[in-house]
């Protein structure tokens, strides 16, 4: 699946995880997560978007959220690391564990589980602020303890991680919107990886790209995985089999009230769920059967 | 194919076609927005002239009125100074109510409030933008000015005195600024609080760092408009303020004991305007000229506050399209 | 409860979890304290409205202490019924003319009827020899054509000239309604401690009574120098007379230009001007606006604005027609520009499909356009009489009268406005005038929110419609 792909995804360590965890062990559910949800429900109002999703994220790995249009991916996305209580009438139910904790739990400040889990966006969004401040600002605001000197040595090495310095270490005083969509991505996953948080989030962020972009984008995950477990939502199948490690099929169902409900078909490892799938509507969603 | 022989005469139809009816109603309704110039060219027109008029008095002196400190034209002395230490002081005193009241305003009802809490808070604001200034007059001079008499003693304030007139001024224009500074931060894309608040940032943070910064251009045209307004706002002044314009003379008066004191009267140039105007007064006086002379520098300082914010706003449009 | 963060070997220059849970608690309280800052200051501007409200609601109430020259009682007993059963209100208009008689001149009360007689059927005051005489003449008074009055003008009249109360001091109505009796002593006390506040009366003669100083006879009656009888009758019609000109002054020409600069004009240099010019109007202080006013229809077009090119009216161009030319022109940009945000708001396919069936530009727009973008443009007029209506520099420039007690009859008649009526009444020294400045106050707020809570409803209706 990676042969298009060039060195730096060969060097990448996606089929080493593989290869070094057979399938039986992948399934069984003892291995340490980062994130985990537990029977969680997400209604917007009354409407339920999305019902019983459990599901655990283990650390250093790519998980990949894929699924028609509506069921929810993005929902499920916000939720684990508490922006959907941005949305007025989002609720959640069940339990969404970080570490073991739940994030849900009384008491618990989503602003602390944001600063743990970051999160990039579908469309790039900087800050009207220069691409410096764009990636030290998260970073000042979270009790960065160095002089000026050293913030500035962590945003070019946070620059270097997202492989934007080269082309922006020139003008780092420039406003983040006079870049290309391509660079204020990988500014937006600077941003979102220079207070070095635990999980990254990211929903469909290579949507509005063009497919150069989008490469540099997914390599660029590959790299940051050494560092980070990271969640993505992706419409594209192709993309989820190039950098995902595991992928969990959504699709939507008719609940017992004859609501549509977006529900979990199926997690597996990526090159099982595209080769192997074990729900019948895992393969006709992958084989493009869908309708 | 070939063509039909009347299709060419069907052309010439077409382009000679002339609709009497239709030409006179736009000409109409152009003349109906032509009669916006007419109405600056009538301002522009008559402020000049009455003033020029002014200026061509052998009393008056151009350079004596842009330069000289007391305003009585009982005794010939038209220094223009005292009438605008007095719009401009009731203009700042306005603004450091309003200011602060109305950017917490915005920033309270854009980024904290509840969409009931909003229903109500919102509407109580508009209310405040539908009453007459004469009323707010009418307030400043029966429940500010006898409180501000309470606190600070009866000697110490008078009964005109610019404080009340400027916080009250203060609070009719407080809408104003709140409501072009919420609107100036809904414009503020949503994906920016977003991402900050993906960044784990408090809300204070995403207000105060986020969504203020990049809504600073439009807050800040909307604090020069309130400007404007205030520096034209005339009832409260006149009412709550007093018709005395302070004179004063820069070496001998101190500056926060006289010239600056906030608990005595000041005219302003809209107060002194509607004084001399609501007496019978004669044309061609010297009087009825100074008036214009004031008005047309009126005119010029909030025309200049506008064009000034809407310069600013231009700007910031420009950044987000 | 906090999050537990992972286990890493390099923290760098980020806080430990111990500082980083410290941190976030002194973010979380001070983000506490600012929102509880951004509410109180909030909160200082509705106070603001709050407090206006009462204070102007609180002076339109209350108990005053007044002085009578002859007392309701005595006036009943004096007509031969008992006052512990019959009110003044109960006499039949023979006895209140008897009264009247008895204590007014004779030429005060000639006047009165030369005004408007009392009785149909027979003069009270004037011989009917000098009554014929005087409805021969040129100009014969009112008196000689109009009908008698009724019971409840002799009433007033009474009240004016028999009773003639005295308001010699008021109080507003909260703390009349929670400590009345505290008022009474205070003014008992000050009979004694400061007797030359009250020089013509002893406390014996003083009545304390509950007045609404906002009544149907306030609003009914026309003003008088005497703030116990005054009313805002004349200004009210005065305020009508003016919006109405301002209406049809802005409305036809506001419409016009908006349907000008959205649906004909092409973005050239004459049009850009045009657009820019309403702009910058919008934002010209209304004062000077009166000055236009006075220079132009008060002094250039006199002869226009005073009548005297259709026969003498008025001694000047001060006068209801200047007026509301005024007004209208200021709010001739409010109405262009938001007549334009309606005219905007109709959907494009609405033009499209006129025009796709062969109507002109113009016939699209009178009946397809416009139509639609009606209720909108009512809305911003609305919107721009409430505006006007409140407006009282502008009319100081161009002259409202200060003291008037006929209510104007054309568009050539002097003329006084509600908000000119206040005005005055806060400039005068005496307390009982802010009452009466407060009553005034009250009606215009209420015309006002009534005005701007329908052009809330026909925006809402409105905007439905269109979605
Ligand atoms: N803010 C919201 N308010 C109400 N309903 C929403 C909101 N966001 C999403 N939904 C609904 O929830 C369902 C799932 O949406 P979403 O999570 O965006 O799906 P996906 O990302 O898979 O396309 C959809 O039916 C959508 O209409
Ligand atoms: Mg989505």
């Amino acid at each position: 699946m990676t042969e298009h792909t060039d060195t730096d995804i060969d060097s990448s360590p996606p089929t080493a995880v593989h290869g070094a965890t057979p399938n039986g062990e992948e399934l069984a559910d003892d291995v340490a997560k980062v994130l985990e949800t537990r029977d969680m429900d997400v209604f917007y109002g009354d409407f339920r978007a999305v019902a019983d999703v459990s599901i655990g994220f283990r650390f250093n790995e790519i998980s990949a959220l894929i699924g028609p249009s509506g069921c929810g991916k993005s929902t499920v996305l916000r939720s684990l690391n508490r922006m959907n209580d941005l949305i007025p009438s989002a609720r959640v139910t069940g339990e969404v564990h970080y570490h073991g904790a739940n994030i849900y739990a009384e008491g618990v400040d989503p602003v602390e589980v944001r600063r743990r889990i970051g999160m990039v966006f579908q469309k790039p969004n900087p800050f009207p602020k220069s691409i410096f401040d764009n990636v030290a600002w998260g970073v000042k605001i979270n009790g960065f303890k160095g002089s000026k000197a050293e913030l500035a040595d962590h945003v070019e090495a946070t620059l270097r991680q997202a492989a934007l310095w080269d082309e922006v270490k020139d003008k780092l005083s420039d406003s983040g919107l006079s870049l290309s969509g391509g660079q204020q991505q990988r500014l937006c996953i600077a941003r979102a990886i220079a207070t070095q948080p635990d999980v990254v989030l990211m929903d469909e962020p290579c949507s509005a790209l063009d497919p150069i972009a989008t490469l540099r984008i997914e390599e660029l995950m590959l790299e940051l995985k050494k560092d980070y477990s990271i969640v993505i939502v992706t419409h594209n199948m192709q993309q989820a089999a190039r950098v995902s490690d595991r992928t969990a099929f959504f699709n939507v169902q008719l609940d017992e009230k004859g609501q549509r409900t977006g529900r979990m078909i199926e997690f597996t490892p990526t090159d099982v769920l595209f080769t192997n799938p074990e729900q019948q509507e895992t393969e006709d969603y992958i084989t493009g059967r869908f309708g | 194919m070939t063509p039909r022989v009347d299709d060419t005469d069907m052309a010439t139809q077409l382009r000679t076609t002339k609709r009497p009816l239709e030409r006179a109603v736009v000409v109409s309704l152009f003349l109906a927005g032509a009669i916006s110039i007419a109405v600056t060219l009538g301002i522009l027109w008559e402020l000049g002239k009455e003033a020029l008029l002014f200026f061509q008095d052998e009393v008056v002196s151009i350079g004596d009125f842009f330069t000289t400190t007391v305003w009585q034209p009982q005794a010939g002395s038209f220094g223009i100074w005292p009438l605008i230490l007095g719009t401009l002081y009731i203009t700042v005193i306005a603004l450091v109510v309003a200011v602060p009241v109305g950017l917490s305003a915005a920033i309270y009802l854009s980024e904290y409030a509840s969409p009931r809490v909003r229903g109500i808070l919102k509407p109580a604001l508009e209310v405040l933008v539908g009453i007459p200034t004469v009323v707010f007059g009418f307030f400043a001079l029966t429940f500010i000015t006898p409180l501000l008499r309470g606190v600070f003693g009866v000697n110490t304030v008078g009964f005109f005195n610019v404080l009340s007139a400027g916080l009250v001024v203060g609070l009719l224009i407080v809408p104003l600024i709140s409501s072009l500074a919420e609107d100036a931060m809904a414009a503020v894309p949503d994906s920016l609080r977003q991402a900050a608040y993906g960044l784990g940032a408090s809300r204070l943070e995403v207000a105060l760092r986020v969504v203020v910064p990049a809504a600073l251009s439009g807050i800040a045209a909307g604090v020069v408009i309130a400007m404007s307004r205030a520096v034209g706002e005339t009832m409260v002044v006149t009412l709550a303020a007093g018709a005395s314009p302070r004179n004063f003379d820069l070496g001998t008066d101190s500056l926060f004991g006289t010239i600056l004191n906030p608990f005595e009267g000041a005219q302003t140039i809209t107060g002194y305007i509607v004084i001399t105007a609501s007496g019978d007064i004669s044309y061609d006086t010297i009087d009825y000229n100074s008036i214009f002379a004031l008005g047309l520098t009126l005119f010029i300082m909030t025309l200049t506050l506008n064009s000034l914010s809407r310069r600013i706003v231009k700007r910031f449009r420009q950044e987000y399209d | 409860m906090t999050v537990q963060a992972p286990e890493r070997p390099d923290v760098g220059f980020f806080p430990t979890d111990e500082e980083y849970v410290e941190l976030l608690d002194k973010r979380t309280r001070r983000g506490a304290v600012v929102r509880t800052g951004f509410l109180a200051l909030l909160s200082v501007a509705v106070l603001g409205l709050v407090i206006l409200l009462v204070t102007i609601v609180d002076d339109s109430f209350g108990l005053v202490a007044v002085v009578n020259q002859n007392e309701p009682e005595a006036v009943v007993a004096a007509a031969g019924y008992d006052p512990a059963t019959t009110a003044l209100s109960d006499l039949s208009k023979e006895d209140l003319v008897t009264s009247l008689q008895g204590t007014i001149s004779n030429g005060v009360g000639r006047r009165l009827e030369r005004e408007q007689r009392f009785f149909e059927d027979r003069l009270v005051f004037e011989s009917q020899a000098k009554w014929d005489e005087v409805c021969a003449s040129d100009e014969p008074p009112s008196g000689c054509t109009g009908g008698a009055r009724d019971t409840s003008s002799v009433l007033l009249l009474v009240e004016e000239r028999v009773i003639q109360p005295d308001v010699v001091a008021v109080n507003g109505m909260i703390p009349s309604v929670l400590d009345g009796q505290g008022f009474r002593d205070r003014i008992e006390s000050e009979f004694i401690t400061v007797p030359e506040k009250y020089p013509d009366y002893t406390f014996d003669q003083v009545r304390f009574q509950w007045r609404a100083w906002l009544s149907w006879k306030f609003i009914t009656s026309p003003s008088s120098s005497t703030p116990e009888i005054a009313g805002i009758s004349t200004a009210i019609l005065g305020s009508v007379w003016l919006v109405l000109i301002a209406v049809l002054f802005a409305v036809p020409v506001g419409v016009g230009a908006a349907i000008y600069l959205e649906e004909f004009a092409r973005p050239n240099r004459i049009n850009d001007i045009i657009q820019t010019n309403i702009n910058n109007l919008a934002g010209v202080p209304s004062i000077i606006y009166g000055m236009l006013g006075l220079a132009v229809f008060v002094r250039v077009l006199e002869p226009i604005t005073s009548g005297s090119l259709f026969g003498d009216f008025a001694p000047n161009g001060r006068t209801v027609m200047s007026a509301g030319l005024t007004l209208g022109l200021m709010s001739l940009p409010v109405v262009i520009i938001s007549s334009q945000e309606a005219l905007r708001a109709v959907p494009n396919s609405l033009r499209q499909a006129g025009m796709g069936l062969g109507a002109t530009r113009w016939q699209t727009v009178r009946s397809q356009v416009l139509p639609v973008a009606i209720p909108g443009i009512m809305t911003g007029t609305i919107l721009a009489v409430a505006r006007a209506i409140g407006e009282t520099a502008p009319l100081i420039l161009v002259g409202a009268a200060g003291f008037i007690t006929v209510s104007p009859s054309s568009p050539f008649s002097q003329f006084t406005a509600l908000p000119i009526q206040i005005f005055q009444w806060t400039s005068l020294p005496q307390p009982e005038w802010r009452n009466l400045a407060a009553a005034a106050s009250l009606v215009l707020l209420i015309l006002l929110l009534t005005l701007n809570a329908a052009a809330v409803i026909l925006r809402n209706r409105y905007s439905r419609r269109l979605t």
